[in-house]
């Protein structure tokens, strides 16, 4: 448990310390929710219908962004053979880093979506299920990151075969997170979408360790 | 005499050098005399006029685009248990192959879909799981192609074609949930009434055949100019030492 919590730790503060990771996933997530506007024209009950889409994408989009770094620092500089030595199994440190990973991006997007909601007229009733489908959902987009950044990690120039490889990934997450919000602004049954959104998020959750570990493994042979 | 035998390159190649001309000559035969005999010696359908001939390259296209899928899933769980270089090969000469099928699948749905739903484009279940296909498919070519070492790029790529085959279905499924869609139900079937009707079936049926000994033809003949690739690279470095 206290190497668990020492993981957790180190990388909390690598990603907090180091040249604001955290920050600027929230950045980018403002920037592109800001541009849609300009891309469709300001007209409310427009962006009122897309909204759930455009902030679940915009999610999807910022959490991809820091990706990369994921393994890529410690696999340069050997952290990883020597986290890979410990007794620690490789699955319990792939599922550490990608809940870090969570907490530094995917968190601050949870607390930030309502009030980009507002600037998209998101419609009351949505406000609840927008938090509680991002909350629930953006876990499974960073430990889907996970496979692809343990993928990637040799790779010079990996970020975009990072992005193709992982997109494809996030289609199921999206269409049932964006579906929570769009069912409750439109006033219809929200608990189908949600349940089938916590149905892959778990899922993600018991296996991608498993699938990043081995890539991982393979990577360090 | 296991198949296990034909995991040795050498056998391998003397078995398809045997096999390929033949599997081709049937490719080229069933596929000729179905797509003929299905454009100018079928009637036209109900209500869908001559637009139906083009089922004789959608269906088996389309069909042969997920079974791809499925053969190099198969493959690289044979190679992540058994360490088979042939079948690492054999996967990743599939997927150009499941690629170009999958984008023929799409087209000749687009070139119906004009005259008979009215669009070339409808964001229907069937038609976004096969765009989806298509994304897997460029990923895992993209993979391979980014990874210099051969074996770690076997390895990388069936690990990224076994969790690629659990979210291509997850996705499917979902795709369902999101929206109902224009796409007919299933034109065959193996267990069900309900199919074309013979006078469309039989020069189907031929022409999935032809398909299937082209996709053979051509997995065979990617695999094995890979495992000559490979020779030729060996040699190579022998001469330089």
């Amino acid at each position: 448990m206290n190497a668990t919590l020492a993981v957790l730790m180190r990388e909390l503060r690598l990603a907090l310390r180091s040249g604001g990771g955290a920050g600027l996933g929230l950045a980018f997530f403002l920037i592109v929710v800001m541009l849609i506007p300009f891309g469709v024209g300001p007209v409310p009950h427009l962006l009122a219908q897309i909204a759930p889409g455009t902030l679940w994408i915009a999610a999807l989009l910022a959490c991809l962004l820091s990706l990369d770094r994921l393994f890529q620092a410690d696999f340069e500089d050997g952290t990883l053979d020597i986290l890979a030595l410990s007794p620690m199994p490789l699955e319990g440190l792939v599922a550490i880093k990608a809940f870090a990973h969570w907490l530094t991006t995917g968190l601050p997007l949870v607390i930030a979506a309502p009030i980009l909601g507002i600037t998209l007229s998101l419609p009351d009733t949505a406000y609840w299920w927008l938090v509680i489908s991002l909350a629930v959902g953006t876990p499974a987009l960073s430990f889907l990151g996970a496979i692809g950044a343990a993928l990637t990690v040799g790779i010079r120039r990996g970020g975009l075969l990072l992005s193709l490889l992982v997109l494809p990934l996030y289609i199921p997450t999206l269409i049932f997170g964006a579906r929570c919000v769009a069912a409750a602004s439109e006033g219809m049954d929200v608990v189908p979408a949600f349940q089938f959104l916590a149905g892959v998020t778990l899922f993600t959750l018991a296996l991608t360790p498993i699938a990043a570990a081995a890539a991982l493994r393979m990577h360090m042979r | 005499m296991s198949i296990w035998e034909f995991a040795n390159p050498v056998r391998f190649m003397r078995l398809t050098g045997k096999v390929l001309p033949w599997i081709t000559a049937l490719a080229i035969g069933c596929l000729a005399t179905g797509i003929i005999w299905g454009f100018f010696f079928t009637p036209e359908a109900e209500n869908f006029g001559s637009t139906v001939k083009i089922i004789y390259i959608h269906v088996p296209a389309a069909t042969l685009a997920i079974n791809a899928w499925g053969v190099m899933f198969v493959a690289s769980l044979i190679w992540l248990i058994r360490r088979h270089h042939v079948s690492a090969l054999v996967a990743r000469a599939a997927a150009p192959v499941g690629m170009t099928l999958t984008l023929i699948a799409l087209i000749t749905g687009a070139i119906w879909g004009q005259p008979m739903w009215g669009t070339y484009w409808e964001w229907d279940p069937r038609l976004t799981s096969f765009m989806i296909l298509f994304v897997f498919y460029l990923g895992y070519m993209a993979l391979w192609e980014a990874i210099d070492e051969p074996d770690k790029a076997a390895d990388l790529t069936s690990v990224l074609a076994m969790v690629g085959t659990v979210f291509a279905v997850l996705s499917r499924y979902a795709v369902n949930f999101w929206n109902q869609g224009l796409h007919q139900g299933a034109s065959l079937s193996l267990d069900k009434e309900e199919h074309v009707s013979d006078v469309f079936y039989q020069p189907l049926l031929l022409s999935m055949a032809g398909f299937f000994f082209l996709f053979l033809a051509l997995v065979f003949l990617r695999t094995r100019t890979e495992i000559r690739a490979r020779r030729v690279k060996a040699l190579l470095l022998q001469e330089a030492n």
